[in-house]
């Protein structure tokens, strides 16, 4: 052993923990630029008039965002109206029965479901919501969004639920309760901080969803409450003022941008706080 | 001889093809405690898993003989019901961690469905955690989740749980493998007092504990029962060698 190759090893050993520090700071500097850019170019375009009133035709001035604010706020529920209740039904038999060939191709279509491009499932709901009911309507938007919800709540509900000690189901059914009440009255209870984490960062990740709307919620220029009627949503109302030629509508799309990343990572921090707030001690 | 509450008959248990328990048959005596002693492995949690019907709950389980709570069949009932009747305590304390000490005391009626008024209910909550000698280390703090007490109070939340139901008989298995010594002392005092309102089947690995506190004993060896009789004279003049060797401490 001489000192030298030990003198080696810890010059090693510091590159080492310098270059992996580095890299860490690179990770954050694309998701800092962003942000600064978006702040920067949207917070001029946000004031209560911009959140409260409709988009006002080309060459006007002023015009906002509440129609696209109440029409992704319709979006979101109708999403978690389809995928909340079957997500969780399906993360329960998965976490329940755990070998067996249909937990196995349920789990595998839940892992396909998570890789299918978000345009195609756009095309699926056009072709089974738009199309039978004859036109672009905000249900259509939801079903879409929801199927794009789904896989993230069901694996959300079965990692959680397989977090559950089995000594909390056998204290249950020790005590004569029925199987179905332990699941709904003590397992899933115990389980909620998690499933809601699961939830929050879903309805985060569609409520930027632009591609599976195009062709089924496709925007409108009112306030639209009907769900059955086309309605517009904040990712929608980006696109098609981004992509428009008038520079006072590319000031909206930022500002509506900035409005969306702030909702965006306010689920996040909500999801956190829920984490920490519903967490169960064992 | 003393009413007969349980009583195991040709019993034999089962995970698929290896027979854990082998034809045990023991009488079960009320207001007694009665433990199930032996070296781990020998089926004594099985046995009594089987009682409450909670080994069945394991995929690949199966049982053949009988065994009767008050004369009646507990495989020929719905195991809902044989459960409401029979109590059990685990090893590690596993109070509902969402529930308050109330709730988890009142579990047993509310998540059954069972109906009662304030009263009822605050009368047996009070009872039974008087009963749990844990009454009066959290009168002033019932509606405080569970989860905060000490392992030794959760495991009498526990007890105060299942006597909440006004079980038949109260299962206990190895109920404080999981505590320290003082913790553990506490217990055995309760489990001495309890004898009064239930009858208590206990399994322990601990032979000391075996002698301090139950009336009548049974020494499973290898899925067999090697003996069963008074504590007093299983843990002076054992019939069996098997019996003299465990408890001389030559195996187990």
């Amino acid at each position: 052993m001489n000192d030298a190759g030990v003198g080696f090893r810890i010059l090693k050993e510091k590159l080492f923990l310098v270059g992996v520090l580095a890299l860490s700071f690179a990770v954050l500097v694309p998701l800092l630029l962003i942000l600064i850019y978006i702040v920067r170019n949207g917070i001029a375009a946000v004031n209560w008039g911009f959140l409260t009133s409709l988009p006002a035709p080309v060459g006007e001035e002023g015009g906002g965002i509440s129609n696209a604010l109440v029409g992704t706020g319709i979006l979101i529920v109708l999403a978690c109206a389809l995928s909340v209740p079957l997500g969780i039904a399906t993360g329960i038999f998965l976490s329940e029965y755990r070998k067996g060939r249909l937990s196995y191709f349920v789990r595998l279509s839940t892992e396909v479901l998570q890789g299918i491009p978000s345009i195609v499932i756009g095309i699926i709901a056009y072709s089974w919501v738009v199309i039978r009911m004859g036109g672009f309507s905000a249900l259509s938007g939801g079903v879409a969004l929801g199927i794009m919800m789904l896989p993230v709540v069901i694996r959300s509900t079965e990692e959680t639920l397989k977090l559950i000690p089995d000594s909390l189901r056998e204290a249950s059914l020790a005590l004569g309760v029925p199987y179905y009440k332990t699941i709904l009255r003590i397992i899933l209870p115990a389980a909620m901080g998690g499933i809601m984490t699961g939830i929050l960062l879903s309805v985060a990740r569609i409520a930027g969803e632009t591609a599976p709307l195009l062709f089924t919620a496709f925007g409108s220029p009112f306030m639209e409450l009907n769900i059955f009627k086309p309605m517009n949503s904040l990712p929608l109302l980006i696109f098609n003022y981004a992509t428009s030629p008038y520079p006072d509508w590319h000031g909206l799309a930022w500002g509506a941008s900035f409005v969306l990343v702030v909702f965006v990572l306010a689920m996040n921090f909500i999801a956190k706080v829920a984490t920490a707030r519903w967490k169960v001690k064992f | 001889m003393e009413s007969e509450v349980l009583s195991i008959r040709d019993f034999s248990a089962y995970f698929g093809d290896e027979r854990i328990l082998k034809n045990i048959s023991l009488s079960i005596p009320q207001n007694m405690v009665t433990a199930i002693m032996g070296p781990s492995g020998c089926g004594k949690t099985t046995l009594i898993r089987c009682i409450n019907r909670m080994h069945e709950l394991n995929p690949g389980a199966r049982v053949s003989g009988e065994i009767l709570l008050c004369g009646e069949n507990v495989y020929r009932a719905n195991p809902i019901l044989v459960r409401r009747k029979i109590g059990m305590v685990f090893q590690k304390p596993n109070p509902f961690p969402t529930m308050s000490i109330y709730d988890n005391v009142i579990a047993g009626y509310k998540l059954n469905g069972m109906r009662l008024s304030k009263g009822e209910s605050d009368r047996i909550v009070e009872d039974s955690l008087k009963k749990a000698a844990l009454w009066d280390e959290v009168r002033e703090a019932v509606y405080r989740k569970g989860t905060f007490l000490s392992g030794g109070q959760q495991q009498r939340l526990c007890i105060a749980r299942a006597l909440a139901m006004n079980p038949e008989i109260l299962l206990l298995d190895e109920p404080t493998s999981a505590l320290d010594p003082k913790a553990t002392a506490r217990i055995e005092e309760l489990i001495i007092e309890l004898k009064e309102y239930v009858t208590i089947v206990l399994v322990t690995h601990n032979i000391a504990q075996a002698a301090r506190v139950s009336d009548l004993t049974a020494f499973l060896y290898l899925g067999e029962l090697v003996e069963f009789g008074p504590s007093k004279k299983l843990f002076t003049v054992p019939d069996d060698k098997r019996t003299e060797e465990y408890l001389t401490g030559k195996f187990g």
